[in-house]
């Protein structure tokens, strides 16, 4: 972990320093880049997924439907079967990819995401749990269960990691520990279940936007609204929160409060999106490495990893329609097949030391 | 950085190995002594010592219990050796064998042999090591630049990235086909049930080249634990340090996954315990992860057995259960989490 000294805090690298009237800021020139080429991008895919399905609508039709426009029919298909679903995939990839910059930089590891927070495993045991005693009549609370179990876990790992407040280090192994009794209890779920309910709950364990509706993506939308500037004016903070902690007191940070609030965000924003989409777990640890690697810095950048998560998570679901239009494949593993080897040839081309 | 400022804990050392190696031995007559079928002590032991072929415990003992225990000393060791090499050489105290991709290179092989069809779980083993190694070598080669060899970071990030594309194609296959997950779901649990004596016999020699390397790799892997430049500037050459640790993780985690399954917790919680017992000197530290190692597992597998008798419970799910509050407690110890 090489942060970058003092002198760097003088003279930004990749900023330009912007005066306007009496204040003084910098613009990372390169984030800025990449952050509106992501949102291009992203803009593409949301239209060209929402014209794409059984009954196709042209790019057009979908950008004058989606401002007020069209015929009946394409507003109910655009409106209310499509929309929600590339929404909910958005949301979810936001919220992730954030999820993880957030606990990347306060754990201080590159391998660190929510998972090590123990929010993934234990929304995976409250689901596989109520999938499995439910059986199909309880597929409705699968969400719920989700959400719970994801909750009371993190508050299980945050309150056993408490001693005389908390250290980064010793959050993530108590977290490491606890998600393991947790994914345990999921075997254990797995191998008594009927090879019915084991199959229902791969198939949720596995992340899955299909069938999301918009009772979903509001509460989603909601609390993305609220975290998502939290998680920016915890940015500060996280800045001074990647040197250690002798260092981050010395500049002032007051270490308990900040670390609650940082990991607060990371985790109400991990367990939203499990809720709504499932374990999408690779999304979390890759997009803030990617970010990374193309906006340079010291830390994974928050706004720009929203963007990227969004794109990942949208690009993905697109791709398995795309690819495989008879058979439904769980976003999930796809944001796996193109995450991973964008990330490896990112690896193999930059291929110099830069620490997270 | 390190915990070992006291002298007094140098002294300590001989005794603590000594202490693990006996416990060893108790470890391994609980697995020999207690099962579904209750033996006395001593018909257990005339079992092993002088085998008489009509009574019904030899059977037990020689069947059963014996190739059972082999395998877990073998297995224990190996994960414990494996983990402390593993987060040595990622300079990463979440790094565990799988992250080399072993987990999830095993696991895509093993799931490509059931749509095969080669039978039994002890025909998949071929097929794990091989997934195994090629995943690893993999990951070290796309982590290893043009010069140098992989900086921890971007072996440890390769790893992730290779795993998770490999799981990915996993469980692709899984979904379209429950006959598959039906019998996988068993494999990637881990245990040692089931398991006979040509099993470990065709691992044990893959293990004990593991130890013998991972031992020959301590001194290098010490020098690299300063940073490469410093190592470098000691005389260490890197990238040949390098090869050797990956060479015996893989033969190591490889040949473990390959026999039992993929058991990653023991490979990232032994290497913690070791290191809080006799400190970060890899020269001490391997020794002891492969003796606690072999402890903690055959623990495991007896209580796996004893809990739900006469059944029993996978020891992957055991040692998680059991293990992980352990793990949890040492942590939160005072001197407990020991940085690397």
């Amino acid at each position: 972990m090489n942060p970058t000294g003092p002198s760097a805090l003088v003279q930004p690298p990749g900023r330009r320093v912007l005066h306007i009237g009496p204040m003084t800021g910098t613009l990372a020139v390169r984030s800025v880049a990449v952050g509106v080429a992501g949102l291009a991008l992203t803009a593409a895919i949301v239209v060209h997924s929402i014209g794409h399905g059984s009954f196709t609508i042209a790019p057009g039709d979908v950008v004058s439907t989606l401002l007020g426009g069209g015929t009946a029919a394409q507003k109910l298909i655009v409106l209310d079967l499509r929309l929600p679903r590339i929404l909910t995939a958005l949301l979810v990839g936001a919220a992730l990819a954030v999820s993880g910059a957030l606990t990347q930089t306060f754990a201080r590891n590159p391998l660190a995401s929510p998972d090590v927070l123990g929010v993934t495993h234990g929304a995976s045991l409250g689901a596989v749990a109520v999938i499995v005693l439910g059986g199909g009549a309880a597929i409705g609370a699968v969400p719920l269960a989700a959400l719970a179990g994801g909750l009371i876990t993190a508050t299980l790992v945050y309150l056993l990691a408490w001693r005389q407040g908390v250290d980064g280090f010793r959050l993530v192994l108590v977290g490491i520990g606890i998600g393991e009794v947790v994914t345990a209890g999921v075997s254990w779920f797995l191998v008594r279940a009927e090879i019915v309910d084991a199959a229902r709950a791969t198939i949720w364990l596995n992340g899955s936007v299909a069938g999301a509706d918009w009772s979903q993506v509001r509460p989603l939308s909601l609390g993305l609204a609220v975290l998502l500037p939290l998680a920016v004016a915890t940015s500060f903070t996280l800045q001074a929160l990647q040197f250690d902690d002798d260092v981050s007191k010395s500049l002032g940070v007051r270490l308990q409060a900040a670390r609650l609030a940082v990991v607060l965000t990371a985790v109400a924003l991990a367990a939203g999106a499990v809720a709504a989409a499932g374990p999408i777990e690779f999304v979390a640890f890759v997009v803030p490495q990617i970010a990374l690697r193309l906006c340079g810095g010291s830390r994974p950048p928050l706004i720009v990893s929203a963007i990227l998560g969004a794109l990942l998570v949208s690009a993905a679901d697109l791709a398995a329609r795309l690819v495989l239009p008879d058979r439904e494949l769980p976003v999930g593993l796809v944001t796996a097949m193109v995450g991973a080897p964008y990330l490896l040839w990112l690896l193999i081309r930059t291929n110099r030391r830069v620490s997270a | 950085m390190t915990a070992t400022a006291r002298p007094v804990l140098t002294d300590r050392r001989p005794l603590i190995l000594l202490g693990l190696a006996a416990a060893v031995v108790v470890a391994v007559a609980l697995s020999l002594a207690i099962g579904a079928q209750w033996l006395r002590p001593a018909e257990v032991w005339q079992a092993v010592t002088d085998p008489d072929p009509a009574a019904p415990a030899t059977a037990i003992v020689r069947e059963l219990r014996l190739p059972r225990t082999v395998l877990g000393v073998l297995v224990g060791s190996a994960l414990g050796a494996a983990g402390a090499l593993m987060q040595g050489h990622t300079r990463n105290p979440l790094a565990d064998p799988g992250l080399l991709g072993i987990a999830a290179g095993a696991s895509f092989a093993v799931v490509l042999g059931i749509q095969l069809g080669t039978g039994g779980l002890t025909g998949y083993i071929w097929f794990a090591f091989a997934g195994a190694l090629l995943a690893s070598v993999a990951v070290f080669g796309i982590a290893s630049g043009r010069r140098g060899g992989p900086t921890p970071v971007t072996l440890a990030l390769a790893g992730m990235a290779i795993s998770a594309l490999l799981a990915s194609f996993t469980q692709s296959i899984l979904l379209a086909d429950d006959a598959s997950l039906n019998v996988f779901r068993f494999w990637v649990v881990g245990s040692l049930s089931g398991r006979d004596a040509t099993v470990a016999a065709q691992v044990a020699p893959f293990i004990a080249a593991g130890l013998l390397l991972a031992m020959v790799n301590a001194p290098a892997l010490n020098a690299l634990g300063l940073g490469e430049e410093v190592a470098r500037a000691l005389g260490q050459r890197v990238l040949p340090a390098r090869a050797v640790g990956v060479a015996a993780i893989v033969l190591l985690a490889g040949a473990a996954t390959a026999a039992c399954g993929p058991i990653g917790f023991l490979g990232l919680i032994v290497p913690h315990v070791a290191r809080y017992l006799v400190g970060p000197d890899h020269r001490w530290l391997i020794p002891a992860s492969a003796l606690a190692g072999a402890v903690v597992l055959l623990l495991a597998d007896v209580l796996g057995r004893v809990v739900v008798s006469p059944g029993e419970l996978q020891t992957g799910i055991v040692l998680a259960a059991v293990g992980a509050p352990f793990f949890v407690a040492l942590v939160r110890s005072r001197r407990g989490a020991v940085k690397l």
